[in-house]
């Protein structure tokens, strides 16, 4: 008799996370000055679930009279927000965090369900990030004096906030709690495709006692954000791509507001001959496929070296083929749905790109769901530098890969590029992984790992990725005034 | 109609998490403020030492590694709990030592205030005491602050909740387990601290409170070779205790009670650098 080897089954039975955790109203309002208000000159608009099509919520949106109400709110908060004793602002902060932490099913649903990332992302990195970002700010708003070295220093005032579509509330966590913590009031605009979760946090805001007007939140399209930066606002920061981060800085030449720009990306993920290499294959498949791409970070320039080239491709593809890609509501999902039928074009635009220049693409096979936005985990191989998807960021589930055969060569192609956000360097020779590291023009350099995040450690960019910094000491920054 | 009768508390030690009587089985009498007896508290043995240091060492392992963030969760969880029980303990005082109430109030509202400000602290003194050493030569060198260890802690004897809590939250925010005497002359509500801490997730073992004669443990406990850190807050300056503490190289500090906080989380820290070499 001969044994034959049971043939695997890599099928799954749907595990879904149930959506009566989130139980959304059917209308949402402009939050300002601490409460619902409609829109005078804005619009509503219904958002959707990008992997169903779905209407889940209508939304207001902000027009200009909006914009500037909510920027008169948080202007008249200002003066005693920033004479509360720092450790009484700190509590409002740790409460936010402790309710955050308490809704955190309803908002990971709800993150899922707007955004289109699997629940396996929003409940495990997305809300528990958000509640400790604000967690660990809470604790600075008393001891500024320590992060900025005794330096006097005052709040700048009322802060203009302008976030992202790909982790919209921890965006929102990002930028709020070292405003408030520094003794700034904010106006935050949610993105136009992911409202939901800011708007909760609006909710959560209300349950805090946080005072009137201290938060406002106006979600609304590129415009309300334009119309935001150039508002009666004495510092802006915003999370975006490079092109609207240039006409934002553009907008506020020859102003005393302040800037910080969280940006694009093309990061590079080096791997060497001498690392761990299925190590680094996890790593690389969480550095290019977290979040389906949508990340400013994502190690979307894979760089091998010559020699372990062939077989790390082999086995990045076979990694590759085990993706579950579908119902971002399934907890056994790995890459959930593009996030909106703009950036899908975006990406497939990019990808046609790539064919037409010559570059070698591979796509995984998989059942694509009928309804939605969708795109299958993507390599190209034989990728020439000057090529489009080398240079320009796709913020999607595509990776270029490129090869080189000595470390200076590895920096040089990793730092040809117009960004400068983040790098990975795989190897077991700690010696070589910091030289690289400092010699990468990029402001997080990450070493046998890949997309770690924590309210401790500065993120920002370099060159075209931006400036400022967020999490840590540094996060303070950007939001006092030295005096 | 018979009127129902309180059932009074039975005054424990907090040791290793548990409430235990002294294992001497023996009791002082605690007085209020005019001589009158209010309870009777365990007077604690070197034996008792012992085994409070004994559960420290045990538990300062696992209380270092946790995260910062998780140690600040379970300070920030301290300041809930102790809240909650805040207006109990304010009232305690004006009756056991004839304080006046808002003064009393002030007194734990302080010490809530206190552990949330601690709570901040344990992700950040890293970041202000540590740093990248720019050393002359091809190294990465960076220093970091650890926790010393096993800190004893002296209470002063008043304000007995404050005082308690301003010396037991920044060893704890820096990840040392802390065996503490506390006040001599009020007791009680320094002990009600221990069920405070014992509902807050603060491991087992991480906070020991002892309650006794301060002459029969101050040598156990400052002259105890796995102690590594003695903060003496009794308001002297005792020979004896920092001659039992150069038996073995203990850290002494006796800051102010109005003192710097992170000056108190540096005294209880140690400062490590080390070095990885960059390039071949």
């Amino acid at each position: 008799m001969t044994a034959t080897r049971t043939k695997l089954h890599w099928d799954y039975a749907p595990a879904p996370e149930s959506r009566d955790a989130a139980t959304l109203k059917p209308s949402y309002d402009l939050f300002i000055g601490g409460a619902w208000s409609a829109p005078t000159d804005g619009t509503r608009i219904k958002t959707i679930n990008p992997a169903t099509e779905e209407e889940l919520a209508e939304v207001a949106f902000a027009g200009p009279g909006d914009v500037a109400r909510a920027v008169e709110a948080a202007r008249a908060a200002a003066p005693g927000w920033a004479a509360t004793a720092p450790l009484e602002r700190g509590k409002y902060l740790f409460r936010i965090a402790r309710l955050i932490q308490e809704r955190a099913r309803e908002l990971a649903v709800v993150e899922t369900l707007d955004g289109g990332k699997p629940i396996r992302e929003s409940r495990d990195v997305d809300i528990p990030l958000a509640a400790a970002h604000f967690f660990s700010y809470a604790g600075w708003a008393d001891k500024l004096d320590y992060a900025l070295a005794g330096r006097a220093h005052a709040p700048r005032g009322v802060v203009g906030q302008v976030v992202p579509w790909n982790f919209p509330l921890l965006m929102a966590a990002w930028k709020l709690a070292p405003a408030l913590a520094c003794g700034n009031t904010a106006v935050l605009k949610p993105a136009e495709t992911t409202p939901l979760t800011a708007l909760l946090l609006a909710e959560i805001v209300q349950e805090s006692g946080l005072p009137d007007g201290v938060i406002n939140i106006i979600p609304g399209d590129g415009s309300a954000g334009a119309a935001l930066v150039r508002s009666n606002v004495d510092k802006v920061a915003f999370t975006g791509s490079t092109a609207v981060g240039k006409e934002i800085q553009r907008a506020l030449a020859g102003t005393d507001v302040g800037l910080t720009l969280e940006l694009g990306g093309k990061s590079a993920n080096i791997l060497f001959e001498d690392a761990a290499l299925d190590q680094a294959v996890e790593g690389i498949i969480e550095g290019i496929f977290f979040n389906q791409g949508h990340v400013c970070c994502a190690g979307s320039r894979l760089l091998l070296q010559e020699s372990v080239a062939e077989e790390v491709v082999r086995k990045l593809w076979a990694r590759m083929e085990r993706l579950r890609v579908g119902d971002p509501l399934d907890k056994n999902t790995d890459v959930g749905a593009i996030n909106s039928a703009e950036q899908l074009a975006r990406i497939s635009e990019l990808v046609e790109a790539g064919e037409r220049e010559g570059a070698t693409r591979r796509s995984i096979t998989c059942a694509l769901p009928e309804t939605g936005y969708w795109f299958p985990p993507t390599l190209f191989l034989d990728v020439a530098p000057a090529n489009r998807i080398t240079v320009e960021e796709i913020f999607g589930p595509v990776v270029s890969v490129m090869t080189f055969r000595t470390p200076k060569e590895a920096v040089e192609r990793a730092n040809n590029s117009a960004y400068g956000l983040a790098a990975g360097v795989w190897t077991d020779n700690g010696a070589k992984a910091f030289e690289v590291a400092s010699a990468l023009r990029a402001g997080v350099v990450w070493q046998n790992t890949y997309n770690k995040f924590d309210p401790t450690a500065a993120f920002g960019g370099y060159k075209e990725s931006g400036f400022g910094r967020e999490g840590g000491p540094a996060g303070l920054l950007p939001y006092v005034r030295l005096t | 109609m018979t009127r129902r009768s309180l059932v009074a508390k039975t005054y424990k030690l907090y040791l290793g998490g548990a409430f235990v009587r002294s294992e001497s089985g023996r009791s002082d009498p605690t007085t209020d403020h005019a001589g009158a007896h209010v309870a009777n508290v365990p007077r604690s043995s070197r034996k008792d030492v012992r085994d409070a240091v004994k559960a420290a060492r045990a538990a300062q392992g696992g209380w270092a590694k946790r995260t910062a963030y998780n140690r600040g969760q379970i300070l920030y969880r301290f300041a809930e709990a102790l809240e909650s029980r805040s207006e109990e303990l304010a009232r305690a005082a004006v009756a056991q030592q004839d304080a006046a109430l808002p003064a009393a109030r002030a007194e734990l509202g302080a010490a809530v205030d206190l552990l949330v400000h601690y709570a901040g602290w344990t992700d950040k003194f890293q970041a202000v005491m540590g740093g990248i050493n720019p050393v002359a030569a091809p190294y990465l060198s960076f220093s970091t602050a650890e926790p010393t260890g096993v800190v004893a802690v002296l209470a002063p004897d008043e304000p007995d909740v404050l005082g308690l809590i301003r010396e037991v939250a920044p060893a704890l925010a820096a990840g040392n387990t802390v065996v503490a005497i506390v006040s001599r002359r009020w007791p009680l509500r320094a002990l009600d601290l221990g069920e405070v801490a014992g509902v807050s997730d603060v491991p087992g073992g991480v906070l020991n409170l002892l309650c006794g004669r301060l002459d029969e443990l101050l040598t156990p406990l400052c002259g105890h070779r796995d102690v590594n850190a003695i903060v003496d807050a009794t308001g002297e300056r005792s020979k004896v205790v920092d001659e039992l503490a150069a038996e073995t190289v203990k850290r002494v500090s006796r800051p102010a009670p109005d003192g710097d906080t992170l000056a108190r989380i540096e005294a209880l820290t140690e400062l490590k650098t080390a070095w990885h070499p960059v390039g071949s």
